[in-house]
């Protein structure tokens, strides 16, 4: 019987049938393809993509170059240089970020103390330049300045797990 | 008659089915190989000596991209290193939730090694339903962590961040799912009669051979030795955890797929328990000596003490007293170990990691010798290699 079973399987394909028979399926099924640029699908308010500097409501920025990011910085992508302004505040004088360094760890963002340096949710920032992808301090602040309702808004729906 | 001399090929760097940057020199007899020769070091990076450079805590995402295809198991080794020379030991829930993820990138990988040896053997179909629970995955990943792949997430001491609401929910959902679309990877290859054509009997490797070429992880389990770290040594909660070792019996290139497949679904398994334990109960994620940990974001704001330990973790870090470790986790492709030797300072003073992949691939000449040429695909597909870990 065994025999026979085995044989009438082997002649009839059978295993093959029954795998076309899985892939026929999922033909008729709803597709599950992201159709990417016009479809996305959502992201975490933990994502960690482009950087951005954020300001106070005030338009005051919130860096106070206290440079525990850059010291943090696995990859070295941060330079950060300071002096005192004419008000008496201390504020950066450079703020670079070397996107091409960079291994989007988020570690600047988990130490700022201040919550200045932050990772957006961006992620569509490519170029056809490496220069292109170091970003300077008014890159940061005008990508901070782009994207703030959605960086404050994250940025507070993750806050009690940090 | 003219004298026939053997032909060398090289299979790779650039081979799409030479997984990644392997060139591998092989000896030619007509299609059967006299002898194989990987040439490894075209993705060296000196990681290692790297480390010495960093705190204990800039290094944690250089462990992301050792083996990039099991980001946190390659983190979970670490923390564990760290914690050991320290003397601490992460909260119960940090453990649940490392033990949950070790498992999650244990099917991640495996989805990738499923799809992608099925793809260098011919069949298409299986690599894009893998793919679709990878999605999945990487979702999971993202939302605890902020990043897809390179996941910085396990910390010696615990984890970086809480789960957020409503995650340990879709996990489980993917729990309840995933088992159904093992069977029907198995349905599609398990009995089809390409593959065993494919596999059974190809890249033999009996016992003692696998012991002496040093194979941990599926592949000496492939072998009918069943050798598991998470049984034998058990780390975090895995001595809680309920799950069976699955061997194979000729040590085949079937075998080790078999094995694979059944390690799925153990981990499977394992998701499940640490799932329900997760959804019962809360605790802190992370050691709270915040001279090891940096404080709870909110507490900076308002308390001096914290602060000083905020700046003090992120600036200098911890010193880790002197000594060696070796700490040790079954990672997916085998024994993933970090080796740190501290002189206490804040840095590690030499930091080797012993990579399953490297000790796997060293056996390539004695696996492919005899086989034809077509096979030596089966076989590099079997050892499930990827090179971030093989050349450091």
């Amino acid at each position: 019987m065994n025999f026979i079973k085995r044989h009438l399987k082997t002649w009839l394909l059978w295993e093959l049938v029954i795998g076309l028979s899985l892939t026929g399926r999922y033909l008729f099924k709803k597709k599950i393809t992201v159709e990417y640029p016009e479809e996305r699908t959502p992201l975490s308010p933990r994502f960690r993509g482009l950087h951005a500097l954020r300001r106070y409501e005030s338009g005051e920025e919130r860096c106070i170059a206290c440079k525990l990011c850059e010291v943090t910085c696995p990859a070295l992508a941060i330079t950060i240089e300071s002096e005192e302004r004419a008000d008496g505040s201390r504020r950066t004088t450079r703020y670079d970020i070397d996107m091409t360094k960079c291994i989007f760890c988020g570690f600047c963002q988990e130490a700022c103390p201040v919550d200045a340096i932050v990772e957006t949710q961006e992620f569509e920032y490519a170029s056809e330049t490496r220069a292109a992808l170091y970003y300077t301090k008014d890159m940061l602040l005008n990508v901070g300045d782009r994207y703030e309702p959605q960086i404050a808004a994250n940025l507070a729906a993750d806050a009690r797990y940090q | 008659m003219a004298e026939i001399k053997n032909y060398t090929l090289n299979f790779g760097p650039q081979h799409p089915s030479a997984h990644g940057v392997l060139r591998l020199v092989l000896e030619l007899d007509g299609e059967v190989v006299e002898r194989a020769d990987p040439h490894i070091g075209l993705l060296h990076r000196g990681t290692e000596k790297l480390f010495e450079y960093k705190t204990y805590n800039q290094n944690i995402p250089y462990f992301d991209r050792f083996d990039y295809v099991s980001m946190m198991a390659n983190e979970h080794a670490y923390a564990l290193g760290v914690e050991r020379l320290l003397g601490i030991e992460a909260p119960e829930r940090a453990q649940y939730i490392r033990v949950m993820y070790a498992e999650l990138t244990r099917i991640l990988n495996h989805c990738l090694w499923l799809g992608a040896a099925a793809l260098d053997i011919g069949a298409m179909t299986v690599f894009l339903y893998c793919f679709r629970e990878r999605e999945d995955i990487f979702d999971y990943y993202e939302e605890v962590s902020g990043a897809r792949m390179h996941a910085a997430y396990m910390r010696p001491g615990g984890v970086s961040r809480d789960l957020p609401e409503g995650l340990i929910e879709k996990i489980k959902g993917f729990t309840e799912r995933f088992i159904g679309y093992v069977d029907e990877y198995e349905t599609l290859l398990t009995e089809n009669r390409i593959w065993k054509q494919r596999t059974v009997d190809i890249g033999v490797v009996e016992q003692e051979a696998a012991l002496d070429w040093g194979f941990t992880g599926p592949m000496i389990r492939g072998s009918g030795i069943a050798w598991d770290l998470r049984k034998t040594q058990p780390y975090d909660v895995y001595d809680k955890m309920d799950f069976d070792i699955p061997v194979g019996a000729t040590g085949d290139s079937y075998d080790r797929y078999l094995v694979r497949v059944e390690e799925m679904r153990q981990s499977n398994r394992i998701i499940e328990q640490c799932v329900a334990w997760l959804m019962a109960n809360q605790g802190p994620t992370k050691v709270e000596d915040y001279k090891l940990t940096n404080p709870p974001r909110a507490t900076i704001k308002d308390d001096m003490e914290s602060l000083i330990h905020h700046f003090k973790f992120f600036s200098e870090g911890y010193f880790v007293p002197a000594g060696e470790v070796y700490a040790a986790v079954e990672h997916p492709k085998g024994e993933f170990g970090v080796y740190i030797v501290s002189d206490g300072s804040n840095k590690p003073y030499r930091m080797k990691v012993r990579a399953p992949g490297f000790a796997h691939l060293q056996s390539m000449d004695y696996m492919c010798r005899g086989h034809m040429l077509a096979d030596v695909v089966t076989i590099l597909g079997t050892q499930d290699i990827v090179f971030g870990e093989v050349d450091r």
